[in-house]
């Protein structure tokens, strides 16, 4: 329905690309995956028919074949280990979680790859490159922090069945024509980045997907009626938006706070800023507009976001930037091969290394930049220690 | 699930072999209603299945209490006494998830006199237990400890009490196995509200009348004499 | 910023026994008093109501009435060559967390502590000589006599509604009652509670023996009773869900259904509980405090309370933390043995044998939380002689039952298996044909056993844990080992079926598992400010609107539980308040 408004006003929607295994398949290492089942259990939880592209059913088990691998869970990594000369490290020290032990492990190499929040949070705790301060605008190792923004309508359509609990991780169709079409011109809006849009459903859980037109009561016979009626004849069009980096938006090591290893938490300072708010409007009026084209018999309509950044409720975990990759050691943390500028024989991967988030999901370009540095480190580091650039 | 269990095919393989697309649940899915809106049930019994256990750690689980507390004169086994079912909500709860432990580091083993210094919840510490027996169960007899036969099991269960099992990722087994003693003698006496004593079994074998109201009229009444218990629970007297 | 409250006239800390007496008192004399307690409200016809009272899951595995480690804790040491590591659950020592404290689900034994111990080095010295106290045994006089205080024990037991038997009425023995007690003015409000067999068997053999058994006083009412000031007591239902409990029968003295419900009918009084005290003010020249800092646990809001007085009755282990967090009094030091606030933590001893008895029937389940006859034959017995022995201090003996629920207690004889066929047979036989006889046991101070606060760790406000330094010394062992042997003397002659002998202990104090929560010493009173944090008054020797008042007052601990001088001492300090300090602030001695 969504592709067919979004044809009609000449948009170009297709579907959006998802790691659920469309059929059954086995990949070119030899992993098998099942074919999606469409069960509408998908984000949150770990794929029983093996459909869903993950670390754990394809790589992992790979390297675990390996009698020179070895994994090691229940370690908490608390601090990577600099020489004395502070410019290669030496290893990382980590907790056994089961019992509190602490061991060293040394490594003629270490590889950040603890997911994009906890690798600055490491960087910061490891005293590795120095850290950003705002005012001063010096450090690298905590800048360019983004995040995503969206905006949503949900349309009401008396009589239609959308099955909502069947679905996979990426049921839905998008549009690009204001993302990646650099036809899309945003001189007359005054905003940078773009957004995409999309339309269908994302899953039916009923705990916390239960659409309801604006104004309906939240509880007695006249909720239960509106849920009962609404649940399965409502669908979403959404827009994912990129945000743009911000001097202002950065992490760094909080003052106060502690965790239960007794080490500074990591301070995230965050908000969307008025690119974002422009951006914002102009999707929530696309959206409303394709919305109202398809006569939905109720709708509550996208509005721009206008409050600042909350921690609650759920919005992303695509959580970018902190140790930003670039050509320039005065203004990255890492180089081209995801290499630190500082100590050669660490690389750090993940979202971290994204200089700004765009509307798209980040787990294409992360997953292209471990390959591409693992070729990087298998073909010319080891061969040759020192910086690869 | 118990006939199923009974020709042999184990819980375990039941569930992962629906995954091919047999009938998962024993009950028909509701069709959503569009023409009469149909009366609500009234709520039945509690539901079954575990909130916490995964499927390997409610066989453990199962296996371990049914062959602690054997069905025999005294009372009946584990899992009908529901022994199972108190460790899952024990475990699913609060006291579970550590809220009444601190949980902040540094952790150092100290010595007997210091007490409890895992990082670990209790539900944590069930965990990664269970994951640890079933790895030297794997290791010394080739199967996991629900598949074991009960003389091997009673080896098992000795070496835990005993310590002389050690565990290889660390986790002490004193610890792992007090928390597991305690819960299974918890399972069997606490008040049934819990999930376990089913039936008020573990106070039957004893003799012991759960809730009462008063004994201030049995105190000599029944002094040196046989108490005549009526084995109330919370419930009953709800 | 913190909010700055109203000045009152009294703060006080904690709202239990100590805290619950003061506040009625001084609010009764028409000061301004606010009580912040950082537990919760409890409405006891709620709370302790039945049937959902009587679940041995719910108040004794998981504690449902006491301090949450989670939020606050101590880190536990035997000595100071150990590094110190956090309680992370409850264990040994179970202090409350409600209004009304622990004293809503204490058993209510309450004794008459004499001059036998407030008089104990002078006492020792005089017969055994002053080399018989070793020299790292820092026990001394307290400042204080039975003569002074027997009012205020009398008035603390009509309050609390004891039941026992007098044994000394101005001098004059009575038959049943404890030969060795110091005399009394009159007899305990209520007649001793019904005894169950374990303790009249006991009993028996005990009188066979030669020894002077008597029927425990205990704050359970014997039968129904009006209290002096009105307050209304059921009689005790020996429901067997004493100890760890609230009373559904308002059988159980607890101050929740005494001075509390007082203080709160006068307009003059205002209780916020969730409010968790982190600090005792002072004022510039430190010899004054101003007030206490605090935090609503419900939000996280900071306040201060101003006061011309600030009471400390937090319990014996909060009241001397609280202390050391705000910097009042010089913190001890064992290594230097300078500075006094944390020095002579004692705690308590104890030995058990367990008595199989095929065919006796004898009811665990049926109790109050005084059901116990005892002896002091080797306690406050001033015919028993330590000099052959070499131990100071002294243990009563008893037996009964108070609490034996059965996730707790399932008695076997030793060497029975912990599980299968052959466990379940032995607990259905014994569990109802055992008993046990048990010997409670002081603790003399030592210079190694001593509160501080802990380097590292720290609760859920940022604020550094309490560090406890404890472990028995050989004082201890000796006596432990003497009471085992007249234990299992005594347990011999009534011929059980099987005896689980009683054995001194031997290993370190442990952490695990519950022993007493008879935690005494960190403040200490005493007539020298050398020596002691208190005077005679519990009244800071360091400023003078300070009061401190619980165990943490006692130079050292008895045998006995502590809460009669507790009780006590607080009416002692109410009055020393009411009718001389507020009339002449300053110091009292």
């Amino acid at each position: 329905m969504f592709a067919e408004a979004a044809k009609n006003h000449g948009y170009h929607p297709f579907p959006r690309p998802v790691a659920n295994a469309s059929r059954a398949y086995t990949n070119p290492d030899g992993s098998k995956f099942g074919a999606c089942e469409y069960c509408g259990f998908c984000e949150r939880f770990g794929c029983e028919a093996n459909a869903k592209g993950s670390p754990l059913i394809t790589v992992i088990p790979i390297a675990m074949r390996n009698p020179n691998f070895e994994l090691r869970t229940n370690a908490w990594v608390t601090k990577v280990l600099k020489d004395s000369s502070g410019k290669k490290v030496t290893g990382v020290t980590y907790t056994n979680t089961l019992n509190g032990e602490e061991f060293e492990q040394p490594a003629g190499m270490v590889v950040l790859t603890a997911y994009a929040i906890n690798n600055t949070h490491l960087m910061l705790l490891s005293g590795i490159g120095k850290p950003y301060d705002p005012v001063s605008q010096t450090g690298v190792v905590g800048r360019n922090y983004c995040y995503q923004t969206g905006a949503a309508a949900q349309l009401f359509f008396d009589g239609k069945h959308f099955n909502p609990f069947m679905s996979t991780g990426g049921l839905n169709v998008g549009i690009d024509d204001f993302h990646y079409d650099w036809n899309f011109d945003r001189a007359p809006h005054g905003f940078v980045g773009g957004y995409n849009l999309a339309g269908g459903m994302t899953h039916g859980r009923p705990i916390s997907y239960r659409p309801l037109p604006a104004g309906t009561p939240q509880w007695g016979s006249e909720w239960k009626a509106a849920s009962a009626k609404w649940y399965n004849s409502a669908m979403i069009i959404s827009s994912s938006g990129s945000v743009m980096a911000n001097r202002y938006n950065y992490f760094e090591l909080d003052p106060n706070y502690r965790n239960a290893f007794g080490l500074p938490l990591m301070r995230m300072t965050f908000d969307y800023k008025p690119n974002e708010h422009k951006m914002g409007q102009h999707a929530a009026g696309v959206i409303n507009k394709i919305a109202k084209s398809m006569n939905p018999t109720m709708m509550n309509p996208a509005v721009a976001r206008t409050e600042p950044w909350s921690v609650v409720p759920y919005q992303s975990t695509h959580n970018t930037g902190g140790t930003i990759m670039g050509t320039n050691p005065g203004n990255s943390v890492v180089n081209k091969y995801l290499q630190s500028w500082d100590c050669h024989n660490l690389f750090v991967m993940g979202a971290g290394v994204f200089p700004h988030n765009s509307a798209y999901n980040p787990t294409g370009p992360v997953g292209a930049l471990a390959y591409w540095a693992a070729d990087a480190i298998k073909n010319r580091y080891l061969k040759n220690p020192g910086s690869l650039v | 699930m118990k006939d199923i269990e009974k020709e042999g095919f184990g819980r375990r393989d039941f569930l992962k072999s629906a995954v091919a697309g047999g009938a998962v649940a024993a009950a028909a899915t509701a069709a959503v209603v569009t023409t009469q809106p149909a009366q609500a049930q009234p709520a039945g019994t509690a539901a079954s299945g575990y909130a916490y256990l995964n499927l390997d750690e409610a066989a453990f689980v199962e296996a371990m209490v049914d062959h602690m507390v054997p069905a025999d004169q005294y009372s009946p086994k584990g899992t009908d006494m529901g022994l199972a079912i108190f460790i899952d909500r024990a475990l699913a709860g609060g006291w579970g998830k550590g809220e009444r432990l601190y949980m902040q580091g540094p952790w150092k083993p100290g010595v007997p006199s210091q007490g409890y210094q895992l990082p670990l919840t209790p539900a944590e510490l069930y965990r990664a237990g269970i994951a640890a027996t079933n790895a030297h169960c794997a290791k010394t007899y080739g199967k996991t400890f629900d598949r074991l036969d009960a003389k091997q099991k009673q080896e098992v269960l000795i070496g835990l009490s005993s310590a002389k099992i050690t565990f290889s990722d660390g986790l002490p087994v004193r610890v792992f196995w007090s928390t597991v003693y305690q819960t299974v003698i918890e399972g069997m006496f606490a008040d049934p509200i819990y999930g376990g004593n089913r039936d008020k079994a573990g106070w039957k074998m004893i003799g012991f009348p759960g809730v009462i109201a008063t004994h201030a009229q049995d105190i000599i009444k029944y002094r040196d004499k046989k108490f005549p218990a009526d084995y109330t629970s919370i419930s009953d007297m709800s | 910023m913190a909010k700055v409250m109203k000045e009152v006239d009294a703060v006080i800390i904690g709202l239990g026994w100590t805290g619950g007496i003061l506040a009625k008192e001084l609010a009764e004399a028409g000061m301004s008093v606010v009580a912040l307690e950082r537990g919760t409200m409890r409405d006891p016809a709620k709370d302790y109501a039945l049937p959902n009272i009587r679940d041995e899951l719910r108040y004794v595995q998981r504690h449902d009435l006491m301090m949450n480690t989670a939020r606050d804790t101590l880190t536990i040491r035997n000595n100071p060559s150990q590094e110190a590591l956090p309680m992370r659950k409850l264990g040994s020592f179970l202090p409350g967390d409600v209004v009304g404290g622990s004293a809503v689900h204490w058993s209510g034994h309450t004794w008459r502590w004499t001059d036998n111990e407030f008089k104990i080095r002078s006492n020792y010295e005089a017969r055994y000589g002053k080399k018989f106290i070793p020299g790292d045994m820092t026990i001394q006089d307290w400042g204080i006599t039975y003569a002074e205080l027997e009012p205020y024990y009398d008035k603390f037991e009509y309050t609390a509604a004891v039941s026992g038997k007098a044994g000394n009425i101005r001098g004059k023995i009575q038959a049943g009652g404890n030969p060795f007690e110091a005399p009394r003015a009159r007899d305990y409000p209520l007649p001793p509670l019904t005894p169950i067999l374990s303790s009249e068997v006991f009993s028996e053999a005990a009188r066979n023996a030669g020894y002077h058994p008597f029927p425990r006083p205990s704050a359970n009412a014997s039968r129904a009773y009006v209290n002096p000031d009105g307050s209304k007591f059921g009689a005790c239902q020996y429901c067997g869900y004493c100890q760890r409990f609230g009373c559904e029968a308002n059988a159980k003295g607890s101050p929740h259904m005494t001075v509390i419900p007082i203080a709160m009918s006068k307009p003059n009084f205002e209780l916020r509980a969730n409010a968790w005290v982190t600090r005792i003010i002072k004022d510039a020249s430190g010899k004054r405090v101003t007030g206490v800092a605090y935090t609503n646990v419900l939000n996280g809001e900071e306040f201060i309370q101003p006061a011309s007085m600030v009471l400390l009755t937090a319990y014996a282990i909060n009241n001397v933390h609280l202390m050391l967090l705000s910097g009042i009094g010089k913190p001890y030091d064992p290594v230097s043995q300078t500075g006094v606030i944390g020095k002579n933590y004692c705690y308590q001893t104890g030995a058990g044998a367990t008595l199989f008895f095929e065919g006796r029937n004898f009811n665990p389940f049926i109790n109050a939380g005084g059901s116990n006859a005892t002896m002091d034959d080797f306690n406050i017995n001033p015919d028993f002689d330590r000099g052959q022995l070499g131990f100071v201090g002294g243990y009563s003996i008893g037996a009964g039952f108070n609490t034996a629920l059965p996730i707790g207690y399932r008695p076997v004889p030793r060497g029975t298996p912990q599980w299968g066929t052959e466990w379940k047979a032995a607990t259905s036989k014994w569990y109802q044909t055992a008993m046990n006889i048990g010997a409670s046991g002081g603790v003399m101070a030592n210079r190694y056993n001593y509160y501080d606060l802990d380097p590292t760790y720290r609760n859920a406000f940022g604020l550094p844990l309490m560090r406890m330094t404890f472990d028995y010394k050989d004082n201890e062992h000796k006596m432990g080992r003497h009471a085992a042997a007249q234990i299992n003397a005594l347990a011999k002659t009534m011929n059980p079926t099987h005896l689980n002998e009683a054995s001194a202990r031997t290993d370190p104090w442990t952490v695990v598992p519950y022993q007493s929560t008879h935690n005494t010493g960190g403040t200490i009173m005493g007539s020298n400010p050398g020596n002691s944090a208190l005077n005679k008054y519990l009244q800071s020797w360091d400023c003078h609107n300070l009061f401190v008042v619980g165990a943490n007052v006692f130079p050292h601990n008895a045998s006995y539980n502590p809460t009669g001088p507790v009780g006590a001492l607080a009416y002692w300090t109410a009055d020393a308040i009411k009718n001389r300090y507020v009339k002449n602030p300053g110091m009292l001695v």
